[in-house]
């Protein structure tokens, strides 16, 4: 069996891959160990999926056999004229879809009212979408959004199939070329069946989301920690809900939809859920843990169990019922550096892939295009009061480089707010280019078919003015790095119950919660001098009693004892 | 001789010394009372200053749930002993007693030189004035600050939802942790004056089995073997 690998190279290094069969991979593997330039090096593609066969999603037989339909018989040259024939029948759909963020990649904050969406924002991986659309917008559900002159307003432009497809044969590639170099990056890849895949369309499997969402920041598991390729088919240790031999849950069971609209905006989070279970006719519009479990969950009728469900009001499920991220096998980046990027070797980039995972892949600790990287599996989340609001620093914010990192994505949320409460969290350490001049983040343009591109020619300052002159960014000229942080609130992962974390995790001296502080934590706080004061007494008491024992015992011989009482 | 007369006489003997009898001093629900509450509060004492972490040999929610549960039934078995000590008049046994200085000064000097104890045990004197004291303090200071705000402590669930709870939760910790630590320092001592009896472990011995060797007068020995209503060993 042929099971095509997606292609997606940013590097000059040119490889092509197709996977055949678990020896060739592993023979590959070894391959993968010789320095750059060798005839075949997958990991310059960001995602490397060599299982392509699609996860089970069991919600029984569909009502449509989408492959006798005449419409979807093709043949099709290409996705729009699919999509097409999708919307000759779901007449509506193209509308509602239009208005998801997975088309518009705008959000715009309805407290805070900034302008948020992948379409603008700085991130601390590779930093902006915006410029880059060739390469980043293959992760947009649309058909060749590579610049300015991408038509929203054409729904043949909506890619239905990155979604629908339940074959594995479909997959994406950049919109544009890139670099000189990286054109034959698409050389000698298997064409998408069309009329196959267009025939295959279903309610989407976990890996149709995680075709985007698995490999945020440029890579397997790199952003957020409770995302990766394991989530295909994890077991119930590695996720209770989604375990293949189990619930089986896929992404929408959680993220319903309604109209093309999924819960759980993490631009907006629902920090806590007061309304709890929705019964039917009730709300639906959520992915909240109590909308299933409700506000209660733990047995009442335990000591336990109730004074679990009295934490509810401070502790998100989350900060308990998952131990720890990155714990499928696959690794998470946890710090970045940029500004070693940009090294050569012989005039070509190179990379370096000094860490290895638990499932035994090797992963880039330098690449030229990209800088230097650190790794984490099994991570402890960071943990804070967050009332769901998220705060960006957005490409017009200016900040004070000199006040510490720089939080990208901050967040509110305080111990005594009444709403907040302690959520666990990656967070991502980067150190990234900034305006200099300006204390702005900047864009930078790494991704094109021109001179200016940073992924060619390896020339920040170039990049950096390129990027903010073409999205009319005012730009200093100068430009240094600056430390930054991003937050990704941990929800995935979530453990069997008996793998929560128990109660010494946080009510311990030294526990996981011991960097916060504002709020009284039995077993984690105490009363310094009342502590002292309270051994004196102790030890005084002991003391004193000691004493007065040897006294009598001395003075016994002397004084025999009298009568008693 | 008169009824009147013979009245006026066993009036006389009332006052009058007796010897020395085994008798019980201690009743069977006093002793019980007395255990339970010991064991009690050794319980809770350990699994507070575990959940405290002062010690780790308890992990939080063992410790939790053991001092949560050994509280209730303290809190159960204080109301019980409140109840008995009303209706059974012992409450009268707290009360101010005179002599506080003399029993002071008999355990600060008097006990090593061999002086008798200043005071005798009576049947309806079952403590010094200095034990009198110090569990009246007892049961009006040191119990009610633990379980009022141990209560508190324990339903904090029912009021964390208020603006001041945060200070509240550690106004009550800070009460009810400075009165475990006044606790401890009691039962400590309070141990130690277990071996200030004839033989160290005389008084423990007593509270064991309820029989102490107590002086009574004749009217009481009449009384107790008229009515049985006390356990006497030595007829
Ligand atoms: C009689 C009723 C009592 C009640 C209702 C009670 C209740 C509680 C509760 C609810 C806690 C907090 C546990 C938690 O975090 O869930 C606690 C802590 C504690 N208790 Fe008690 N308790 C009682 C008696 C005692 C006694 C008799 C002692 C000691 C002799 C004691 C010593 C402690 C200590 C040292 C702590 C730790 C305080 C802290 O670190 O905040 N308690 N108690």
């Amino acid at each position: 069996m042929l099971l095509l690998n997606r292609l997606n190279l940013f590097s000059r290094v040119v490889l092509s891959v197709s996977v055949l069969s678990f020896a060739t991979l592993a023979a590959q593997a070894n391959e993968e160990a010789k320095p750059a330039g060798a005839a075949v090096d997958s990991d310059m593609n960001f995602r490397i999926v060599t299982d392509t066969k699609p996860s089970i999603r069991d919600d029984g037989e569909s009502t449509a056999d989408h492959s006798k339909f005449e419409v979807l018989q093709g043949p099709f040259e290409d996705g729009p004229s699919v999509t097409k024939a999708c919307l000759s029948c779901h007449t509506e759909a193209g509308r509602h879809f239009m208005k998801s963020i997975h088309w518009t990649w705008e959000y715009d904050h309805p407290t805070t009212g900034q302008k948020l969406g992948k379409k603008t924002l700085i991130n601390t991986f590779c930093t902006n979408a915006k410029g880059n659309e060739g390469m980043c917008a293959q992760c947009n559900a649309g058909y060749g959004w590579k610049d300015e002159s991408f038509d929203f307003t054409n729904q043949s432009n909506i890619d239905c199939l990155v979604c629908h497809d339940r074959s594995g044969g479909y997959y994406k590639t950049p919109n544009s070329a890139g670099n000189k170099a990286c054109s034959v990056m698409f050389e000698g890849k298997q064409p998408i069946q069309w009329d196959k895949v267009a025939q295959s369309v279903g309610l989407p499997g976990r890996e149709n989301c995680g075709a985007c969402h698995f490999y945020g920041g440029g890579g397997d598991g790199v952003k957020h920690g409770d995302l990766d390729s394991s989530l295909k088919r994890p077991d119930r240790k590695l996720d209770v809900h989604m375990d293949a031999e189990g619930l089986n849950f896929a992404c929408t069971t959680c993220h319903v939809t309604r109209q093309h609209l999924w819960a759980g905006s993490r631009y907006n989070v629902m920090a806590h859920d007061t309304e709890g279970l929705g019964l039917p006719g009730e709300r639906r519009d959520v992915a909240t843990c109590e909308s299933c479990h409700s506000e209660a969950p733990h047995p009442k009728t335990e000591l336990v169990g109730i004074k679990l469900n009295g934490h509810v009001d401070k502790i998100a499920c989350q900060t308990c019922h998952i131990p720890t991220i990155a714990r499928g096998g696959v690794a998470t980046k946890t710090d970045w550096d940029w500004r070693t990027a940009g090294k050569t070797k012989n005039g070509e980039g190179y990379k370096e892939k000094e860490y290895t995972q638990a499932n035994g892949e090797h992963r880039a600790t330098y690449k030229s295009i990209k800088g230097s990287f650190k790794y984490g599996e099994n991570l402890v989340p960071y943990y804070d009061w967050f009332d769901g609001q998220m705060v960006y620093t957005t490409i017009e914010t200016q900040f004070d480089p000199a006040s510490g990192p720089v939080e990208i994505n901050g967040f509110k949320g305080d111990a005594d707010d009444g709403v907040s409460r302690i959520w666990p969290f990656k967070r991502m350490h980067t150190v990234q280019p900034y305006d200099k001049g300006n204390n702005t983040m900047v864009y930078m343009h790494l991704w094109g078919e021109d001179d200016d591109a940073y992924w060619g020619n390896y020339d920040f300052g170039r990049a950096i003015k390129a990027g903010m002159e073409r999205n009319s960014i005012p730009y200093s000229g100068e430009y240094d790095f600056v430390e930054t942080y991003s937050f990704w609130p941990i929800t995935h992962m979530v453990a069997p119950k008996e793998d929560a974390i128990s109660c010494d995790e946080c009510h311990s001296k030294q526990g996981r919660l011991d960097g916060l502080d504002g709020f009284y934590m039995p077993g984690r706080d105490s009363f310094s001098w009342l502590d002292i004061l309270g051994y004196l007494v102790l030890g005084g008491a002991l003391l004193g009693v000691l004493l007065h024992g040897l006294l009598r015992k001395l003075f016994s011989k002397k004084y025999p004892h009298g009568e008693e009482s | 001789m008169s009824a009147n007369g013979n009245l006026n006489l066993e009036n006389a003997n009332v006052k009058k010394r007796g010897g020395k009898h085994y008798v019980m001093i201690y009743t069977r629900y006093e002793r019980f009372w007395h255990w339970s509450q010991a064991l009690l509060i050794f319980t809770l004492f350990f699994t507070g200053l575990g959940l405290h972490g002062t010690h780790t040999m308890l992990d939080f929610r063992t410790a939790v749930v053991i001092h949560t549960y050994a509280a209730l039934v303290l809190i159960v078995l204080w109301v019980f002993t409140t109840f008995w000590n009303f209706t059974t008049g012992q409450w009268r046994q707290y009360l101010f007693k005179e002599g506080v200085f003399k029993v002071i000064r008999f355990y600060a000097y008097g006990i090593l030189v061999g002086e008798p104890h200043p005071y005798r045990k009576g049947l309806q004197r079952k403590q010094n004035a200095l034990q009198s004291l110090a569990y009246m303090g007892f049961m009006i200071f040191i119990g009610p600050a633990l379980w009022a705000s141990g209560i508190v402590y324990l339903t904090y669930d029912l009021w964390s939802g208020y603006s001041w709870a945060g200070t509240g939760l550690m106004l009550i910790a800070f009460v009810h942790t400075a009165a475990a630590f006044i606790m401890g320092a009691f039962v400590i001592i309070h141990v130690y004056m277990t071996t200030t009896g004839k033989t160290p472990t005389h008084y423990i011995k007593t509270m064991i089995s309820g029989y102490d060797n107590i002086e009574l007068t004749e009217a009481e020995e009449a009384y107790i073997r008229e009515t049985h209503a006390v356990a006497m060993k030595d007829d």
